[in-house]
This record gives structure tokens, C-alpha cells and sequence, in this order.
């Protein structure tokens, strides 16, 4: 059998989607058994012009992580879908927008003030601002355009496939991988994870009924050990998130974030949760209500760490 | 050209849907600018189906239930309440209006009551203007 031809590209992203592509660990070796890797910019030396020089359909298959906020991303999602013939959406950036996602909450000027004029370790008397074409004695210097708002790779290309998790999870990256060079990849729109009901499936800890008096942040409380950590008051979002991660967090007493998108058919994560949540709060009182939900200093951030620019409303409006 | 707004109006079926019928069927004048929806429970109403409203087009939401004691479900419009407070905490944080979403009781007999609200909400969001987008189509 002819080896298959993979790429893989970082966008808007942390880099620890590579970490995770890496912690697969010996079976790296079958990957690079089955495929020869094309394009790698972490690990091997390609460059843009290679990738162009490729004729169109020649890669089987792209990794993309990251989401889309400047021209170059969505210039690079525009040719990698272009020269292949599967897109896979890797980790949450790419498919919910995910932490850069939060940038939705702001437009450019806001963060462009806050980056390179505001923020105290910054010394920028002249309040220069990155632009994308400069002049200088050697000649034209061009940088990116920088976007107002991040999308995600399902907003910019067609996506055949999505890996969730922030990132995935090994056995999540393997699963896919192993589907990919056994030729027996899912219908195409899949996320591919070990479980497409909620993280809660998943987690051993105990519920019981599930109705809170008050909510705490991470650090207001050491939990319980071995009881859900929704009914202890903390933000546990399992009930809102796709399982197949295993629910590591909730075992580690840390509430889960919800990195592994939203629960097959649902879509809009963070308003899912805001009703589950909304549920369990366990007053009927207008003021009481009222108390509890003050001790959620950010429902956004909390609700929609990973899908803002995924969401319903896709982030906040600028006035 | 002025602007109309469209309000779109969950009516629970067994107190709110039935205050708005008595105001059609005593002949009441009303803003048209509410298009209602029947939902058997107020507690039906999630807040996913309220942002799916606003982004689908409508420039407010308008929910509707009986009084406190008197869902048909017991609980139903206590667990909205908590709904709307968290949601509209969480859409002002998005820049959203406070005057768009909108959870009052109304019974079977409060056809007045009917008219007032949705003739005062639509001249509220008749105010603000239309729901504002996040530029997030085009890029740059
Ligand atoms: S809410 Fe969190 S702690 Fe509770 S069962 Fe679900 S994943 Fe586990
Ligand atoms: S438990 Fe939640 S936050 Fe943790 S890995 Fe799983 S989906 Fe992500
Ligand atoms: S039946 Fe009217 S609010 Fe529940």
C-alpha cells in the first residue's frame, strides 16, 4: 500500500497541540510507518512555497489546530484544504475558537491598546501599533492582517472531522489517527471522541441530587473527595461537554472546563450549561437567585472558555 | 422609515397563551409587533432557544408564564426565572441590552395586563434599534 501524505499546522493556537501530537508517544513510529509527514512546521523544515508547490488533493489528510484571526491563518486553512483531501479540525481552537476565542469579547483597537500601549511591561512612547505594510530603507516590510474577530476552521474552510479537547486527549489523537491509516474513518462531520455522551458518563464521582445554595471558585473550597463536584457548588461542566477524555479533571477535583466542545447535537455549549446549571441552583426566591448568580464573576469566560466564537452569538458586541 | 422591531413571544399554553386570547377575543389594541410562539411550560423556554431567537433575527424576547404558585408543572416558571437572571447576566457581559429579554407572569384573565407589557416592550425596543451583530461574518 502507498504511503499516505499528512500535514499538520499550528494557526491561532498555544502549542500544545503539538505537545499532544507528540505525547502519542512509540506510536508516533506507526504513524510514520503508514505516512510520510509533508508538513510539520514544529518538526521538520517545509516551507510555505513547498506546500504551495504541491499539486492540489496530494496531502490525505491535514491536522489543523488553531483558530483564524489573522490573514495569514486563513490564507494557510485556504491552501491546506486545497492541496487535501481530509481536513481534521485538531483540538478546540480550531473547532470552537477556544481560549484565542476569547479575544471576541473585544474588537482589534481594544486589544491592540491593551497589548502594545497598556500593559505595564510595555514601553511604546510612541504608540506604534502593528501595521501590515511598513516602509524602510531596504524596502517594504509586511506583516499579517490582524482580524477583529477570531473564527473557527469550520467557519473558514470545509471540515471533514473534528478532534476535540485543549488540547486532545492521546487516546482521542490516537483513535483518529488509527482510523485514518486503517482507512476506516466515520462519516465525515464526525468529532471523534471514545464517547459521544456527556463527560458525567464518564466521571466516577458520586451524584446524588443535584441542587446548590451556593457557588464557589476554584479556590474557595477544597471539595469532597468522591462526590460530583457540581453538587458541591463548583462550575463542573461535564453535564454540558462531549466525554471521551475520560474526565481526568473531576478525578484531579478540578471542575471540568468543558475543552471537549459541546455534547453531540448541541449547539451552543455554553447555553447549554447555563441551563443545567440554572436548574440545579436550588431557590425560588427572586433575591436569593440573585445572590447565588452573584458569585459568578464571569459567565462568559465560565460558560464559554472554549466556544465563544463557535456560540450562538458568536461574542460581544463593540460599541 | 421607521423602524419595527419583531418580538418574538414564548406564551406558556395554560395561563399566558390564555391572557393573550383575551385580549384578541375582547377586541383589545395591541402593538403587532410580538409574534407569539405556544409552549406548554414557560419552564420549556431554554435559554438556547432565546439566543437561537435573537440570531435568527429577532430584536427581543419576550417570555411569558403564570404567576408564581401557579404553573400548571409546579415549578416550571421558577426555573426560568433563574434561567433569565443568569442569562441576562451573561448577555450583558455580550454588550446585549438589558430591555431584549424580557419574563413576566401573566394569567388566563390578565388580558389587559398582556397588552401593556408587549406595548411597553416594543416601544423599548423600538427605542434601542435593531439587535446588534458581532461583525464576525467579514473579517477585518
Ligand atoms: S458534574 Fe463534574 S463532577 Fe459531577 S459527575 Fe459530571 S463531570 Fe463528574
Ligand atoms: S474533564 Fe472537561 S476540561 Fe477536563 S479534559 Fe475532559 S472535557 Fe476537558
Ligand atoms: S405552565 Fe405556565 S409557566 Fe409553567
Amino acid at each position: 500500500m502507498a504511503k499516505l501524505k499528512v500535514a499538520l499546522y499550528w494557526a491561532a493556537s498555544c502549542g500544545g497541540c503539538e505537545i499532544a501530537q507528540l505525547a502519542i508517544g512509540d506510536k508516533l513510529l506507526k504513524l510514520a510507518e503508514a505516512a510520510d509527514i509533508v508538513f510539520w512546521p514544529v518538526a521538520i523544515d517545509a516551507k510555505y512555497k513547498d506546500v504551495e508547490a504541491m499539486p492540489d488533493k496530494s496531502i490525505d489528510a491535514c491536522l489543523f489546530n488553531g483558530a483564524i484571526r489573522n490573514s495569514e491563518q486563513e490564507h494557510m486553512a485556504k491552501m491546506l484544504r486545497e492541496k487535501s483531501k481530509i481536513m481534521i479540525a485538531y483540538g478546540s481552537c480550531a473547532y470552537e475558537g477556544c481560549i484565542p476565542g476569547l479575544a471576541n469579547l473585544f474588537n482589534r483597537q481594544m486589544i491592540f491598546e491593551r497589548v502594545y500601549i497598556e500593559t505595564q511591561s510595555t514601553d511604546n512612547k510612541n504608540n506604534i501599533l502593528p501595521q501590515t505594510s511598513c516602509q524602510v530603507p531596504e524596502g517594504e516590510l509586511t506583516l499579517p492582517e490582524f482580524y477583529d474577530t477570531v473564527k473557527t476552521l469550520r467557519q473558514t474552510v470545509d471540515v471533514d472531522y473534528v478532534i476535540p479537547g485543549c488540547p486532545p486527549e492521546e487516546k482521542t489523537t490516537w483513535l483518529a489517527l488509527e482510523a485514518l491509516i486503517e482507512g476506516k474513518l466515520p462519516p465525515k462531520g464526525t468529532v471523534i471522541s471514545h464517547n459521544a455522551k456527556a463527560v458525567c458518563d464518564d466521571c466516577p464521582l458520586k451524584r446524588d441530587v443535584k441542587k446548590i445554595k451556593k457557588i464557589y471558585r476554584n479556590f474557595n473550597i477544597i471539595p469532597e473527595p468522591e462526590i460530583c463536584l457540581l453538587e458541591q457548588g463548583l462550575l463542573c461542566q461535564g453535564i454540558a461537554t462531549r466525554g471521551g477524555c475520560g474526565a481526568p479533571c473531576p478525578q484531579a477535583n478540578m471542575p471540568c472546563t468543558g475543552c471537549y466542545g459541546p455534547v453531540e447535537g448541541v449547539i451552543d455549549q455554553g447555553a447549554h450549561f447555563l441551563s443545567a446549571l440554572a436548574s440545579v441552583i436550588d431557590s425560588n426566591d427572586p433575591e436569593e437567585i440573585q445572590r447565588i448568580i452573584d458569585d459568578i464573576p464571569d459567565p462568559v469566560g465560565s460558560f464559554y472558555r472554549y466556544s465563544l466564537p463557535d456560540s450562538l452569538l458568536r461574542g460581544a458586541i463593540i460599541r | 422609515m421607521s423602524f419595527e422591531p419583531k418580538i418574538i413571544a414564548f406564551l406558556c399554553n395554560w395561563c399566558s397563551y390564555r391572557g393573550a386570547d383575551l385580549a384578541g377575543t375582547s377586541r383589545m389594541k395591541c402593538a403587532p409587533n410580538v409574534r407569539p410562539i405556544r409552549v406548554m411550560c414557560s419552564g420549556r423556554v431554554e435559554p438556547l432557544l432565546i439566543l437561537k431567537a435573537f440570531e435568527a433575527g429577532a430584536d427581543g424576547v419576550l417570555i411569558l408564564g403564570c404567576h408564581p404558585g401557579d404553573c400548571h408543572y409546579l415549578e416550571g416558571n421558577y426555573k426560568t426565572l433563574r434561567r433569565v437572571d443568569l442569562l441576562k447576566k451573561m448577555l450583558s457581559q455580550l454588550g446585549i441590552e438589558d430591555e431584549r429579554l424580557r419574563l413576566e407572569w401573566v394569567s388566563a384573565s390578565e388580558g389587559e395586563r398582556f397588552v401593556s407589557i408587549t406595548d411597553k416592550m416594543t416601544e423599548q425596543v423600538r427605542k434601542l434599534g435593531p439587535f446588534p451583530r458581532r461583525n464576525g461574518g467579514n473579517n477585518g
